[in-house]
């Protein structure tokens, strides 16, 4: 591929030079001074029609990028608000196109029709309010328009109803990863400051805080289908953000303070998956995966695996230099699901019990690093089936 | 003012005849005279733009084949950063934020406004030089200094910054958080803030030479239209640059001095840090109060440039002169109220986010006014397609194409999920990026020469035109699919997502593009440096153009014109007068007895 490609470049670099020499030889004929780089009759007519030509490139590469690329934009948004962004995308882009095909059709034409010739004159035409009256105000009307409908929607989706019925969770970055504290029965996050993180306690929770004693951490985000999900974002180092490209949501983590979004998921992942475009989509990708595993084997390394589609949560604020990999799965289950997840999960302030609990004979004892991590497990196993009884005891 | 332009007046037409005295070094090098230091600005600015363009081919190439190594990166990048052949993805950042940096600033700002607001104002308001030669002599040295200071931090041990080039703190604040935010970062701000002192130069100079030093009849409404955007950009960054300068030293102050402006609650590492009470969020206002106005610094000039040459081209004079310099003032004056549009997301209060979108939105209609101007300009013409036309419709095209995504970028909803996404990069490469540099070009093939007194080859300009123009939209059009696709930028790799696995072929095609578009910029740089020596020399008024700068001599002289500076009678768009049997009419040529202005 990489030698094709210097291969092209090489050709047309020497076609370039080619017509340079040409060109040279002719400009050595004929007085020092004269009007030989200006463009004559002859080059106006050959230059019209490529600009000719040229839209009609514009309108080709358009149409054909559209067919070809289309459907890689992404496709059914995944919750509630992202239908009314999708709406007015799309109108939006018949808007676009309405006007650069017309615009660019203009442009090129009247450079094509017009193109110069020694007889012509040109029509000495320097303004006219009517014109300019007509693009002044349509624009305005239509964006008026536009800005309206935008508003309406962006009020809509930033402002969360603070009575509203909603799950609260807390998204945590760092670099380069996203972490998620849920809050647990009594739905009120307990207060953090980084400069409380210590040991297991990575969020820097404030455990003295009665609401965070039920708060839950988790690296995989899951969300019921069908709820309002409210997050509430920090970050304990640089900017990053928070970008869930099929929910249509995002929103930047700023160490020092909390921003929020908030969104109502429409499908699980599972619905999601069988979606026909997505069924399409996956398809697309495990043939791609395919073929380049056939290359990878053939050079003697592993076989890529098959994609399998989930929802993501992404950084896109530049963070550092493992940016490009910072990313935690999301899983958006029905409700049952979830309630069902959530309870299998320990507490923070389970962990931390735990974790100080298997530290205490490791001080003692000083166990090689493998009867500790033992050590540990087992702890972990006791405590998680603990919880669980509890649970389960007070329901 | 006012005494030295009496003194440039009367004192000039001897003072040129001593300048044969002229030392090399006076002369190329500390020289006071504008269209020496619009040269010496212009070649500076096309070395910057190699540099800055090279860079993007390098990190595109790493985009298009993640896995594959190439020699090239080992050679230019060195061990440290392109082992065996493979780019780190540090210095991918560095990569990035350098070209973003290198372009923005050092090319289509200093090297576009600064070699035509220099060569140009003088030349078309008929002064014998700018204002204050001396300070103009300083502004270019210390861009010059800058753009030495930017390329050193190239070399320092850990790289150069690497945080984009917004330099958002914490990440362009901590070393911790990323290499190239020691020394590289250090030398970044130092840099720029060197940049900003050499750009107010700049730009008071060009704001008290248009307002000061016009010749006899010039009055504001007969200005080129050149002039104008010369003249509305200087102030925009006048107003805007300085806060700028204060966000970087306030950075500087947060980096070195443990102040916490923009930092706040930090724990990396391992420890907390003692920065308590601080904001990123206001820096990203100071750097976008100043970042939003720079679009305008760059496309303005790009856009007067553009009027200029198409009414020349066309042979007909720019339709609604009035109306173009309004839009200016609209998109000048909305230009500093708009950007919070850049940070809908960045946590700032959601009402905030309505102002903006409204205000940014309205911008949409002195743009409609302005591309639609041009457009009719072309209608019923006598087009002249010499190459600087065809870069100057090509202007026109790409910012249609590119501002018309700005509806969709300016308003807050829709922004939502395309912000930092690939889109955005199509968008505002098309917008400011393409068309601020084809206005460039079209800028230096009109006016080569002027500059050099001899003619660039017409023939290879159509052959850099046409395959820029297929290049361009080539790079950029797939693009917008790639962000609509919902990939975030500034990834070293998309090879982490089996979800984007299927935009690789596109990644492929855009590098492709880019590739073949970034060679043959070689044509146009073997056009412009054998033109200069070997060139066919230029009349004097070779494209039949009726401003003033085509009434000076072919040769430069220090003072512009040998005699008296020749006095102004009508507006500068008298092509195809029907009054007169010519089909142009210089501005210094006296009304015909009873000739009516026929425009408003």
């Amino acid at each position: 591929m990489t030698s094709l490609l210097v291969i092209i470049v090489v050709v047309l670099l020497a076609v370039a030079l080619w017509q340079l020499t040409k060109i040279f030889d002719l400009t050595q004929v004929g007085a020092s001074s004269d009007d030989s780089q200006v463009a004559s009759d002859n080059d106006n007519n050959i230059q019209g029609y490529i600009m000719f030509g040229f839209l009609a490139f514009i309108y080709i590469f358009t149409i054909y990028g559209l067919l070809k690329w289309g459907n890689l934009a992404l496709h059914t948004p995944a919750s509630e608000h992202g239908l009314l962004v999708d709406n007015l995308m799309n109108i939006t882009w018949v808007l676009i196109f309405t006007v650069q095909v017309i615009t660019q059709g203009l442009l090129y034409w009247f450079s094509f029709k017009n193109r110069g010739h020694k007889d012509r004159k040109a029509l000495f035409f320097a303004d006219s309010n009517k014109l300019e009256a007509i693009w002044s105000i349509i624009p305005s009307v239509v964006l008026a328009c536009l800005i309206l409908y935008g508003l309406y929607a962006w009020n809509n989706i930033m402002f969360v109803d603070k009575d509203e019925d909603v799950v609260e969770i807390e998204l945590y970055a760092q670099q380069f990863k996203w972490t998620a504290r849920y809050a647990g029965q009594d739905n009120v996050l307990g207060k953090a400051n980084v400069r409380l993180i210590e040991g297991i306690n990575t969020l820097g929770v404030d455990m003295s805080d009665p609401n965070a004693q039920d708060d839950i951490v988790v690296t995989e985000l899951h969300i019921p289908k069908g709820k309002k999900v409210h997050f509430k974002m920090r970050s304990q180092d640089v900017l990053h953000s928070a970008y869930f490209p099929h929910f249509r949501a995002q929103m930047n983590c700023v160490p020092g303070m909390v921003t929020e979004f908030a969104f109502v998921p429409t499908y699980t992942t599972s619905e999601y998956r069988e979606l026909p475009f997505m069924v399409e989509k996956v398809a697309h990708i495990n043939k791609l995966r395919a073929e380049k595993s056939i290359d990878l084997v053939a050079k003697g390394g592993t076989a890529l695996d098959p994609y399998t589609f989930d929802y993501l949560l992404l950084c896109n604020k530049i963070c550092g230099a493992s940016h490009y990999n910072m990313q935690m799965k999301v899983v958006v289950d029905t409700p049952e699901d979830y309630k069902k997840w959530l309870s299998e999960k320990t507490t923070l302030a389970q962990d931390i019990k735990a974790a100080a609990a298997a530290e205490k004979p490791a001080e003692g004892a000083a166990p090689t690093d493998t009867t500790a991590k033992v050590i540990d497990t087992v702890k972990t196993v006791v405590d998680t089936v603990k919880a669980a009884v509890a649970k389960v005891a007070m329901k | 003012m006012s005494a030295e332009a009496h003194d440039h007046d009367h004192g000039h037409d001897h003072e040129h005849e001593h300048h044969h005295k002229d030392t090399f070094i006076t002369k190329y090098i500390f020289s006071i005279d504008h269209k020496m230091i619009a040269k010496q600005y212009l070649i500076t600015g096309i070395i910057m733009g190699i540099i800055g363009i090279a860079m993007s081919l390098l990190f595109r190439m790493q985009l298009a084949w993640p896995e594959e190594s190439f020699k090239i990166f080992n050679v230019l990048l060195g061990d440290k950063f392109a082992p065996d052949g493979v780019m780190a993805n540090d210095i991918y950042l560095a990569l990035v934020t350098i070209h973003g940096t290198i372009m923005v600033f050092f090319v289509l700002t200093a090297g576009l406004s600064g070699t035509f607001s220099n060569l140009l104002i003088p030349l078309q308001i008929g002064a014998r030089d700018m204002a204050s030669g001396f300070m103009n002599m300083i502004s270019y040295w210390l861009f010059f200094l800058s753009a030495v200071i930017m390329l050193s931090s190239l070399f320092v041990e850990a790289g150069p910054a690497s945080a984009g080039w917004t330099i958002y703190p914490p990440l362009s604040a901590l070393p911790q958080a990323i290499p190239g935010s020691g020394a590289g970062m250090t030398l970044w701000l130092v840099s720029m803030a060197i940049f900003i002192a050499s750009s107010l130069m700049g730009s008071l100079n060009y704001i008290v030479t248009v307002i000061n030093l016009r010749t006899k009849g010039m009055s504001m409404t007969r200005l080129p239209l050149t002039i104008w955007t010369f003249f509305v950009t200087a102030i925009i960054g006048v107003i805007s640059f300085p806060v700028l300068l204060s966000a970087a030293l306030l950075l500087i102050f947060d980096r070195s001095f443990g102040t916490s402006f923009f930092l706040s609650d930090i724990y990396i590492a391992g420890e907390v840090l003692h920065y308590q009470g601080g904001s990123p969020v206001l820096f990203e206002h100071l750097f976008w109060f100043l970042g939003h106005p720079e679009v305008y610094i760059v496309i303005l000039p790009a856009m007067g440039l553009v009027s200029e040459i198409m009414a020349t081209n066309a042979r007909k004079p720019i339709f609604g002169y009035r109306a173009m310099i309004m839009s200016v003032l609209a998109i000048a004056f909305l230009s500093t109220i708009v950007w919070g549009h850049h940070m809908f997301i960045s946590g700032m209060n959601p009402f905030l986010g309505s102002v903006f979108t409204f205000t940014t939105l309205l911008i949409a209609i002195p743009s409609a006014v302005k591309a639609f101007n041009w457009i009719t300009t072309l209608w019923k013409g006598n087009l002249q397609f010499n190459p600087a036309m065809l870069f100057s419709i090509g202007m026109v095209s790409t910012f249609i194409t590119g501002g018309l995504t700005g509806i969709i970028l300016g308003d807050s909803t829709l922004d939502i999920n395309v912000h930092d996404t690939y889109f955005v990069i199509a968008h505002f490469h098309l917008v400011m990026g393409i068309s601020a540099l084809y206005g460039m070009f079209a800028g230096i093939y009109h006016w080569f020469p002027k500059m050099y007194g001899r003619m660039l080859n017409k023939n290879l300009g159509y052959i850099h035109f046409w395959i820029t123009a297929v290049c361009a939209y080539g790079v950029f059009f797939p693009m917008h699919f790639i962000g609509l696709a919902g990939l975030p930028r500034r990834y070293y790799t998309n090879t982490n997502f089996p979800l984007f696995d299927d935009l690789q072929n596109v990644n492929v095609l855009i590098t492709t593009f880019a590739l073949v578009g970034g060679a043959f910029q070689l044509v146009f740089l073997y056009n412009f440096f054998s033109s200069i020596f070997y060139g066919k020399k230029a009349t004097q008024n070779p494209w039949k153009s009726t401003t003033l700068e085509w009434t000076t001599p072919v040769e430069h002289i220090h003072g512009n014109w040998p005699g008296e500076i020749p006095h102004v009678y009508r507006w500068p768009y008298d092509y195809s007068n029907p009054n007169h049997d010519v089909d142009f009419v210089p501005q210094n040529v006296p009304m015909k007895e009873g000739e009516e202005v026929l425009h408003h």
